[in-house]
């Protein structure tokens, strides 16, 4: 291991910039002219539009342009789209409604967007907005999932709210498992809808290159190709060519940034129409109404298990939330990034999912960290905690007797697990944990009038997504491959051209680890370059924690190339046989000899092209590679949460933490242990804190931090973070990915360790003081009436 | 955020004169109320009355028998004062648990008396602690100035120059937060001076900070938090919302009570 390469906890490249102020964020970016966007959103959660009048907006001061779906139609501007196409059971497709940018007649949750005012200032906009009159007919709100078939219909194209009814597995194989059960566990369970809360919201600015009839796009995406790709082929704006889409420093997405949304697409629509550059800034209010949502789901499951403490089969019957509009990728995700999860880490012979997901007049639902994994893990990983329990077995034990144990291991619903050692994981949890004490801490807390409880999430995720042919067989609209360009310099210096984006991932440093252990040149003569559809090829960006496996495969396969065309010059510079050269550590050698070039001789000499014939070996040094992933990476691992509960008032603390985590090999592993330290931040507060709570006539209710509780740094213990390594076979660099582990395994650690603790089962998420209070006055009237 | 505009007084009597010089003018003291809720554009006064230069409305020290607080002190200040740690420890404690520390730096006593937010801390003390508030015309008893939610005795020109606390034997004061905005979901604050007692709740009353008597009767014959044992609080005269129900908010006032007790 080099001390920048592979393996090495190297500061982040990139924290210098973010810490002193100097990162270049959308907001960051002005240019000349730029006029300034407000929406008019609606307040009503279901309502006809009669009319709007924009007439006095249109005259107050500093409005350059007010905009209305009308002005959408008329230019044919096309709706957003979801791009993964469900078939329901019966092989009808999903109902998909239209999703216009701007309201056509009618709006569907609050926050939908009736028009937009462009002005000189931001103030200016916002006050004209407040002129425009709208007569709407209020409909009756459809809210939540109990009711939402039979609520009033909200999409023409959807009768009784229902979008798709899915399924998967074998029902029949699973009925007769069930049939012959020793013993089945049951279990209702909501999946919290949380709001993403990146630090930095959303934000736009279009322009409008008149010169060359083009377009540009400076937005907080994730993905600025695929933006470009959508902006272009779907809602029509330009062509690809003539479209450039600049995603630069962005302040977190956790896939709320992923997905092309209304304003983005209008500041740049506008841009053309206006001459002006526009710019758009959401506000926090905005993005609690706005952003796409995650989970949202309500589950009921069953396990069946035999005499021996064997699962025989499981069954899961789960509504999926999906909001008022079908978000970019919102289809996918209570379907096949779910129901394929839901085997967990065990040898579970047959499975059956069936999902139907529902429209409600509240904000999209879309992926959101772990993206149908979390939701998986929490139906698996409850259940079989109340399984061990209701047997009477010790609940590391039940998971140890079912465990996957050989690989490859194809589950029943799809996934083929290829590498991993699960009882690894739980036995150093287990170690690092001292689990052996609990018993003695939990006397400790008790003598202080205090409940404790321990418990286990042995997870599994799909990361390094995905095989381009296998999604697309599910109905995935695009490829999930990565691309990459390895551009070396006459000097030496390289420049790595990606497709993925960081977004708060730290690629500038590891990405740079891999180049620098590879080509044995400094860290600091390598840049990362990303976000930018006019420097870099296409690309698929960077969620589903990809940009590892997938992103960083890529890269490595240009490495490959750009090695073997150097040692091709290096032949000519050492006139010696191509087959003689090696390199190792920065040099070229001629094999049994003293002879050998350095890196950046080598570079210069591909590119002054003295020494070889420019027509037998081209010229320059630079290579390309797409890298098209051979099956999902599957990271695991076993967290154990411990935790006080105060039964007077609830309140919970959680005591402590391990996590031991199977990400195959690591690039840095300081950044790999952030990363899993950021999503148990964000599984805790999904388990303890979050929720996005709408009333009966559709408001958000917990449209601001001071309802909607963020977790804090005291929510938080201290991390106890082990690592387990089998490498992952499916790619070049063995890795399988960690961005979304932490919060995927969280919130059932959390649940099992807080049932554990007040003795029942019936605890829901976000686990509030009051809701822990209730159960823990249950557990005692039970114990009393026993 | 409406335009508006900024009046800087520079003395009580300029700060009364320019508000009644100008139609819906408000007072600006630290502003962690008043300023969101103008960027949200739920409140839009044409004219701000900007107190933080007035050095007649700042100062903390102790006057013979009592804690002098005056209304442009920070919460900062209070909870870091030595003279209030020597005072009443517990009246530190409490600046010392408001919002988080940019609140605390910006946030001022006589702000928050002036608004009685029905979750803030201060209304609890001011009640429990028998403390006079002093204005720029008079001085009322804690008693007479907190009148229901967000509403004070104030009258048109009248200002919040002071809030004087008289010295209790024993103080203490018991949080439950709103674990988002940081309010108090109950804070129950706790004051025995000779034989009389005081509890104040915040946080929970439909109207506002109110005192607990019945805790108060138990707890001048015996200062015990098991006095309060078996005492219950009516739910239906207390708030609920998504983060509490009104049983849950009469359960925690019961525990704060106590455990204020205890502490005290």
């Amino acid at each position: 291991m080099s001390a920048t390469g592979i393996g090495a906890s190297i500061p982040r490249q990139e924290d210098h910039r973010f810490i002193t102020g100097k990162g270049r964020y959308v907001d960051d970016i002005n240019r000349p002219g730029q006029a300034y966007a407000f929406f008019l959103r609606s307040p009503h959660a279901h309502a006809n539009i009669n009319s709007i009048d924009i007439k006095a907006a249109e005259s107050a001061p500093g409005v350059v342009a007010v905009y209305t779906g009308d002005d959408i139609a008329a230019d044919k501007v096309g709706g957003l789209i979801c791009g993964w196409l469900i078939h329901s059971k019966d092989g009808s497709p999903m109902n998909a409604g239209p999703h216009p940018v701007l309201a056509q007649g009618k709006v569907r949750y609050v926050g939908d967007h009736v028009a937009v005012v462009i002005a000189e200032t931001l103030a200016q906009a916002r006050d004209a907005s407040e002129k425009i009159e709208v007569d709407y007919e209020v409909l009756p709100a459809v809210v939540d999932l109990a009711s939402a078939q039979s609520g009033a219909q909200i999409h023409d194209v959807a009768p009784n709210n229902v979008v798709y009814d899915w399924h998967l597995g074998d029902k029949a194989a699973v009925d007769k498992a069930f049939a012959s059960a020793k013993h089945v566990t049951k279990l209702e369970l909501v999946n919290n809808r949380l709001v993403p809360n990146p630090m930095e919201p959303r934000a736009a600015v279009g322009e409008y290159e008149e010169g060359t009839d083009s377009l540009v796009l400076y937005t907080t995406s994730q993905n600025p190709h695929v933006a470009r790709l959508v902006l272009s082929a779907f809602i029509g704006l330009a062509p690809e060519h003539k479209f450039r889409v600049i995603a630069p420093d962005v302040g977190g997405g956790f896939g709320s940034k992923i997905f092309i949304y209304a304003e983005e697409t209008i500041c740049v629509w506008a841009a053309r129409k206006i001459r002006r550059p526009v710019k758009w800034n959401c506000d926090r209010t905005e993005a609690f109404l706005c952003d796409a949502h995650g989970r949202d789901h309500v589950t009921h499951a069953e396990l069946a298990t035999d005499a021996d403490g064997k699962i025989t089969a499981l069954r899961a019957s789960t509504k999926a939330n999906l909001g008022a509009y079908l978000s970019t990728f919102a289809s996918s995700v209570p379907t096949y990034l779910y129901a394929p999860l839901l085997s967990g880490q065990y040898n579970i012979p047959a499975i059956y999912a069936e999902v139907k997901a529902l429209y409600t007049n509240t904000a999209p639902v879309d992926a959101y960290r772990g993206a149908g994994r979390p939701e998986a893990t929490f139906v698996i990983e409850r259940i079989v905690e109340i399984a061990s329990r209701e047997l009477g077995m010790d609940p590391a034990e039940f998971r140890r007797k079912n465990f996957v144990t050989t690989f490859p291991h194809q589950t029943p619903v799809i996934m083929c697990y290829d590498a991993g050692d699960y009882d690894a994981s739980l036995k150093k949890a287990q170690e690092i944990h001292d689990t052996a004490g609990f018993a003695k801490r939990k006397a400790q807390s008790e003598s202080q009038g205090k409940l404790r409880g321990l418990g286990y999430s042995a997870y599994i995720e799909a990361c390094g997504i995905a095989p381009s042919a296998a999604v697309g067989s599910l109905g995935a609209g695009v490829g999930l491959w990565e691309s990459a360009e390895v551009r070396v310099n006459p000097i030496g210096t390289v420049e790595i051209l990606t497709g993925s984006h960081s977004h708060g991932q730290g690629h500038e440093t590891t990405f740079a680890q891999l180049v620098s252990g590879r080509l044995g040149i400094p860290i600091d003569n390598v840049s990362i370059v990303h976000g930018d559809t006019d420097k870099v090829q296409m690309g698929m960006g960077t969620y589903g924690s990809r940009s590892g496996a997938v992103g960083m495969s890529a890269i490595f396969k240009a490495l490959e190339k750009v090695e073997a065309k150097a040692k091709k010059v290096a032949a000519h510079v050492l006139e010696a046989s191509e087959g003689d050269i090696e390199f190792k550590e920065g040099k070229f050698t001629v094999k049994g000899t003293d002879k050998s070039a350095d890196w950046g001789t080598i570079a210069l000499q591909a590119y002054v092209a003295h020494k070889f014939n420019g027509q037998e070996l081209e010229p320059g040094l630079k290579e390309s590679a797409f890298w098209d992933p051979t099956n999902f990476t599957f990271p695991a691992g076993v967290h154990i949460c411990e935790l006080e509960v105060d039964p007077a008032t609830g309140s919970t603390t959680i005591e402590r933490w391990t996590a031991v985590d199977d990400f195959g090999n690591l690039i840095n592993p300081m950044i790999v242990e952030g990363q899993v330290h950021g999503g148990i931040a964000q599984g805790v507060g999904q388990a303890l804190l979050e929720a996005a709570i709408y009333n009966d006539e559709g408001q958000l209710i917990t449209a601001s931090f001071m309802d909607y509780c963020m977790p804090r740094a005291h929510d938080l213990p201290s991390y106890a973070v082990g690592m387990t390594t089998t490498p992952c076979p499916s790619n070049p660099l063995g890795i399988k990915g960690c961005g979304e582990a932490g919060a995927i395994a969280s919130p059932p650690a959390v649940i099992n360790a807080l049932t554990n603790a007040v003795g029942h089962e019936n605890l829901q998420m976000p686990a509030t003081p009051e809701r822990v209070w209730k159960a823990a006055q249950g557990a005692r009237l039970r114990q009393a009436a026993e | 955020m409406y335009a508006f505009t900024h009046h800087s007084a520079s003395s009580v009597s300029d700060a009364v004169s320019t508000l009644g010089a100008n139609e819906d003018a408000k007072f600006l003291a630290g502003g962690q109320t008043l300023l969101p809720t103008m960027k949200q554009r739920l409140a839009a006064p044409p004219h701000l009355i900007d107190l933080g230069k007035v050095k007649e409305l700042r100062g903390i020290d102790v006057q013979g028998d009592k804690l002098v607080i005056k209304a442009m002190s920070r919460h900062y200040d209070v909870a870091t004062s030595d003279a209030v740690k020597n005072f009443q420890p517990g009246l530190a404690e409490l600046a010392g648990l408001i919002g988080d520390p940019a609140v605390r730096h910006r946030g001022t006593i006589g702000g928050s008396i002036a608004n009685n937010d029905p979750a803030a801390d201060y209304p609890a003390a001011c009640l429990a602690l028998g403390a006079t508030i002093v204005t720029n015309k008079r001085k009322l008893a804690a008693e007479d100035f907190f009148t229901g939610l967000f509403s004070t005795a104030l009258e048109d020109n009248e200002i919040v120059t002071a809030v004087e606390f008289p010295k209790a034997d024993k103080f203490k004061y018991m949080k439950f937060r709103n674990p988002a905005s940081r309010y108090a979901m109950v804070g129950v604050a706790v004051a025995k001076t000779g034989g009389t007692v005081r509890v104040a709740v915040t946080g929970a009353g439909s109207d506002g900070v109110f005192r607990w008597k019945a805790a108060e009767e138990k707890l001048a014959q015996n200062f015990e938090k098991g006095a309060l044992e078996g005492l219950s609080i009516d739910p239906n005269t207390l708030n609920g919302d998504i983060h509490g129900s009104r049983e849950y908010r009469a359960h925690l006032i019961g525990v704060m009570a106590k455990r204020a007790v205890a502490g005290a």
